[in-house]
Parts: structure tokens; sequence; C-alpha cells
């Protein structure tokens, strides 16, 4: 039983990052209507220039972190200003399509410039382990997951408090209604991108944190589209909760169907998603679009 | 509307219909045909199969173009599905049946599991059904790869030569011209099929799926129709690749095929039946050309070697973002742009 809780606890921090991207996902689909096919490779890029400020230009790390954050909301104007911008009015396969031509770009891009090897931080959490009871937690992943909340904390405030927040969920309900209103569109769209991409950075670096820097943080990226799923890709509480249970699953099917089938893993949570767009193809809490087909 | 050179008038129902109206259409698709069946005397055998590849790729994506372009159903699971095909031609083949026999079960097979795969689509739809044919990706991959008994798991498997009525088609000459006859009946298909009721309930189903359900279209049968023939040509594609290549392994279908598929057919044009023959000849001979640049730098300049194989990602990236914003309708759209003004040179009308 206690391996039981060991493999939920370590996937449940796990979650917590994937929850962070799929956060990300959520606000530019909610602000913009558009999925960012990108946020994986956006993630595994501000994982590299972290490292870069941190390592190879010798800055304190919490300055990297500061400064990476910042460059991140840039990347997210600059994406959603020349990429996204000539796709309003085109059909939703296009955005598609540009989102992975973004994808492309930016997971080609550190490999050209930082190569394949693995890298790591400078070790800015102390080395140990909590006893919380009676299962053993890194501190990594403990960190993780709080930074993940508290993230998240900050967000779920800022949709319900925030005139801007408001504002951007007007934008996400009905654009014609909201700009009628006085709203500025194009601004709500760019702020959007700049927080996903910053959402972004930051999972990235918890993530790099826990394992390590290196071109297989953008695949991870991908599990987060099975949360925002499974969670209803127009909730943050969803995303949360998706997170959490894809983060689990994968644990679990990892710690007890390993011996018996190789690498499911990887695949448990694409059942699960699945499964849950079967039975319920709007997620556990995303807005039904009432259509009589 | 087409326009037609002058001089050429529609008088019957049938030369209204014609796909190929004119003497010198019918002229150019024969000249074209065995010019194309003619290649592997005078190419050198490397170059040759740069070409079988272009040919099973625009197989592949005249099916991926029904699916996506025509009906709207945006798959990313297409490799999966010429995965399906692949191996389903080889273990047929393997048992001892011809492999024209394989290459059919292939694609019927792949079309099963496509329509097993479009059955979220009657629910749901946009960024939810790519989500869910980007699960089917990984799961049919890995399925293939967990069922060793069946599939040889991770080592792969190997398809046995195309041989029929007891003669030897393996030589790759021999296989490029099989290609080509799927290849030929593959368009033909597809450009009659353009005009058939099904193909309008596709484009109907594609522009607007609630309207289309008013006017009478059953919205269901038609979804999986799609699904059918998009993964009916996977299969086949997939097939024609195991039996050309003698060894499969997953690693040849991944989901980053799936990604290319998809951009061959955006940058060739979407939804147009030239678009495959576009787009996916430009793209290949540009990774092929990476690939060589690769090889030959490679031994003096080891240190290139990082920056050149990602290079071939940035290039796809800015080609599919390029061509999105500066002419989202392809390749397919110059040409006809073309077309219009040599039918009708030196008068402008």
């Amino acid at each position: 039983m206690e391996f039981f809780f060991q493999l939920v606890a370590s996937g449940a921090a796990i979650g917590g990052v994937y929850a962070l991207v799929g956060l990300g996902l959520v606000l530019i689909y909610k602000a913009t209507g558009v999925l960012n096919i990108a946020q994986g490779s956006v993630l595994m890029l501000m994982a590299f220039i972290t490292y870069s400020f941190s390592v190879q230009l010798g800055l304190p790390f919490y300055l990297a972190v500061v400064f990476s954050l910042l460059v991140s909301m840039l990347i997210g104007v600059l994406i959603e200003r020349v990429c996204l911008r000539p796709m309003i009015g085109q059909p939703l396969f296009s955005t598609i399509m540009m989102t992975i031509g973004v994808m492309l770009v930016f997971q080609s891009i550190p490999v050209m410039i930082w190569g394949t090897s693995l890298k790591s931080y400078p070790e800015y959490l102390p080395q140990k382990s909590y006893n919380v009871g009676g299962v053993l937690i890194s501190s990594d992943y403990l960190w993780g997951f709080i930074i993940s909340l508290c993230l998240f904390s900050v967000f779920f405030l800022y949709f319900r408090y925030s005139r801007s927040g408001i504002v951007m969920r007007a934008v996400a309900d009905d654009q014609q209604a909201a700009q009628s209103m006085g709203v500025n569109i194009s601004r709500i769209s760019a702020i959007a991108w700049a927080f996903s991409c910053l959402v972004a950075a930051a999972g990235g670096i918890v993530l790099a944190t826990v394992t390590s820097v290196g071109i297989f943080l953008s695949p991870i990226g991908l599990k987060a589209w099975p949360a925002v799923i499974i969670g209803g890709l127009d909730s943050i509480a969803g995303a949360l909760l998706g997170g959490v249970i894809v983060g689990v699953l994968e644990g679990l099917s990892g710690g007890y169907l390993e011996q018996s089938f190789m690498g499911i893993k990887e695949v448990a949570p694409y059942f699960i998603l699945l499964i849950i767009l079967l039975i319920k193809p709007y997620g556990l809490f995303g807005l039904k679009r009432i259509e009589r087909i | 509307m087409k326009r037609l050179p002058s001089g050429v008038y529609n008088e019957t129902y049938a030369q209204d219909m014609a796909v190929l109206r004119t003497k010198a259409h019918w002229g150019f698709a024969i000249t074209g045909f065995l010019a194309a069946a003619s290649l592997p005397l005078w190419l050198s055998p490397s170059l040759l199969q740069v070409v079988i590849k272009i040919a099973i790729y625009i197989l592949a994506g005249i099916g991926l173009n029904i699916l996506v372009g025509q009906a709207g159903q945006i798959s990313m699971a297409h490799a999966g599905f010429m995965a399906v095909g692949a191996y389903t031609s080889a273990i047929v083949n393997n048992a001892g049946l011809p492999f024209i026999l394989g290459i059919f079960c292939g694609g019927f097979f792949a079309g099963g599991v496509g329509i097993v795969v479009g059955f979220p689509s009657l629910r749901i739809k946009g960024y939810y059904l790519i989500l869910a044919t980007m699960a089917a990706q990984f799961i049919v991959i890995y399925i293939i790869e967990n069922w060793t008994g069946l599939t040889g798991g991770m080592f792969g498997i190997s398809a046995g030569r195309p041989v029929l009525f007891g003669l030897d088609f393996g030589s790759d000459p021999v296989m490029y011209e099989i290609v080509l006859l799927f290849l030929l009946a593959g368009t033909a298909f597809a450009q009659n099929l353009t005009r058939t009721r099904t193909g309008r309930a596709f484009i109907a189903l594609r522009d607007n799926d609630l309207a289309a359900e008013v006017m009478g279209i059953n919205i269901a049968r038609y979804k999986l129709i799609a699904f059918f023939i998009g993964c009916f040509y996977a299969g086949v594609a997939g097939a024609l690749i195991a039996h050309w290549m003698g060894a499969i392994t997953t690693h040849l279908f991944g989901m980053s095929l799936s990604i290319w598929l998809l951009a061959y057919i955006l940058i060739g044009g979407l939804g147009s039946n030239v678009g495959p023959f576009l787009g996916v000849p430009l793209l290949v001979l540009i990774s092929e050309l990476l690939t060589l640049m690769t090889s030959s730098l490679s031994m003096s300049f080891p240190w290139l070697l990082t920056t050149i194989v990602p290079l071939h990602d940035l290039i796809y990236g800015v080609a599919i973002m390029f061509f999105l914003i500066f002419e989202p309708r392809g390749l397919a759209h110059r040409w006809s742009i073309f077309k219009v003004s040599y039918r009708l040179w030196p008068f402008s009308y």
C-alpha cells in the first residue's frame, strides 16, 4: 500500500506541472479560441533560455528566472502578432497548422543553439526528502507542486476578480459583444499569449529542475493536452484536476503495468483521453456547446 | 467556374462532365503518364528511390486531402493508418498470400480502423477531434509495438518481395511502375469522387455541417465514409512502403510523418486534387537535399551535423507559416492561375 501512495504522490507532483502547462493552453483557448500546439516547444525553449541565463551568462538563478519569464512574455506577444494575427477569420485548420509550424520552429532552434546533450541547472533547492504521512517526497517535486499551485491560485483569482481577467472571459464568451462594449480585443489576445508563454516558462523551469534540460522536454509538454481535454478545454479548475489525474495515472500505470505492458506509461493518458471523449465529449468541466446533430 | 480555351464548347452532357476535355488534354495526360512511367530508364537508382517515395506519399496525401481538405475532418493519425496498412499487408503476405491481395487487405483494414477512430467524430469536432486522432496515432503505434507475436515488436517485420504469378517484381524500377499504377487509379478515383454525391456531401459537411444536415445529408454516414476512404488510401500507401522497403519498423510511421503529411497537403493546396502532386515533391525534395547535405558534410565538418539536422524541421515550420500567411490556398491556387492565363494567352479574355 505504501508503494501505491508513493506512486500517487510522485504522480500528483508531476501532474502539477502538466496542469501548469495545461493552464497555458486554457488561457489562450479561453481568450482567443485557439489551441496552442506549440506549448510544449515553448516550454522547452524557455527551459534552455533559463539555462543560458543562469549557467552560460552566470547570473544568479532567481535573476535568470525573472529574465526568462520576461523573455517568455515577449515571445508570446511575438507569436500572437506575427503568426496568429493573420489567422483571424481563417478556418480552424489554418490556426492548427500555424501553431504546428511554430512548434516545428521552436523545436529545432534549441537543438541548433544548445545541441542535444542534457544539461542541468545549478542546485537552488535544498536536496532532501520530506516524509509526508509515511510517503517520501523529494523536495524538487514538492516545490514544483507548490509553485504550480501558487500560479494556479494567482490565475484563478485573476480571472475571477481583476478587471482584465473579467474582460478576457468576456472576449472568450463572445468576441463581438465584448468589442461593442469597448474591449480592445487585439490587446487582450496579446496579453493572453504573454501569460500563456509565461506559464509555459514556469512549467519548463520546474520540470527542468525535477529532471534536466534537454530536447525530451518538448514531448512532455504534449501530456498537457490529455490533461486539458479531460478537464475541459475552457476550465481552469478542470486543467488542474486533469493534470493531476494524468500524472497519477501515469505513475500508477508505470508502477503496476510496466512489467506486462512495456511503455504503457506513455500511452495511458491517451487511452483515458479517448474514453473520456466518448463519454463526455467536452471534458469533465468543459462548456457544452449545445448542438442537435 | 472553369474557363475553357477559346473555340472549345460544351455541346453534350458527356462533354461537360469529362475530366479530360480536349485532344490537347488527352495528349498531355498520355505523354505525361508515359514520361512518368519511363523515369526508371534514365534516372539513377538513388534518384528513383526518391521518386518512389514521392509517389507513395502523394498517394497517402490524396487520401488525407479527401479526409481533411474535402470532408473537413482533421486527422493527425494518418501515419498510424499507414502503419496499420503496412503491417497488415506484410502479415498477409508472410502468410503466403499474393502481395496484391496483401495491399488491398492493408487498405481495407486501415479503412476499418479509420472507421473505429472516426466514431468519436460523430460527437466531437474541431480541437477535440484533433486530439482524439492524435491519441489514436499514439495508441495504434503502441499496439503495434507491443503485439510482439504478430508484428515483431520493436524489431519490425519483414515484408515479402512483390511476387505475382511466380515472377519477382522486387526490383526498384518494377516496384515504381506498380506504385505508379496505384497512383493513377487513386488519382482517377479521387478526381471522380469530388464530382459525385458523396464528394459534394463531403464539401457541404466541411463548410457547414448543420446546413448539410438540413439539406438531408446523413452526417454520421458521410463522416465515416470520409474516414474510410482517407484511411484506405493511407493503408494502401503504407502497404506499398512495406513491400518496397522489404522490412519496416514503427519508426517509419511516427507522429512526425502525420504532421508532415498535413504540411504536404497544406502547401500543395487544401481540398484540391492537384495539391498533393505539387506539395509532396517540393517538400520531399527539400528533405532529401538536406539528408544528402548532412551525409556529405558530416565527413568533413562533424560539428555542422547538429545544425543541419534540425534545419529540416525549421524549414518545414517556416514553409507552413509562410504559406498560411501569404498563400493559404497553396500551390494549387498558383497553378490554376497559371492555367487560366496560358489557356487564353496571348489574349486576356
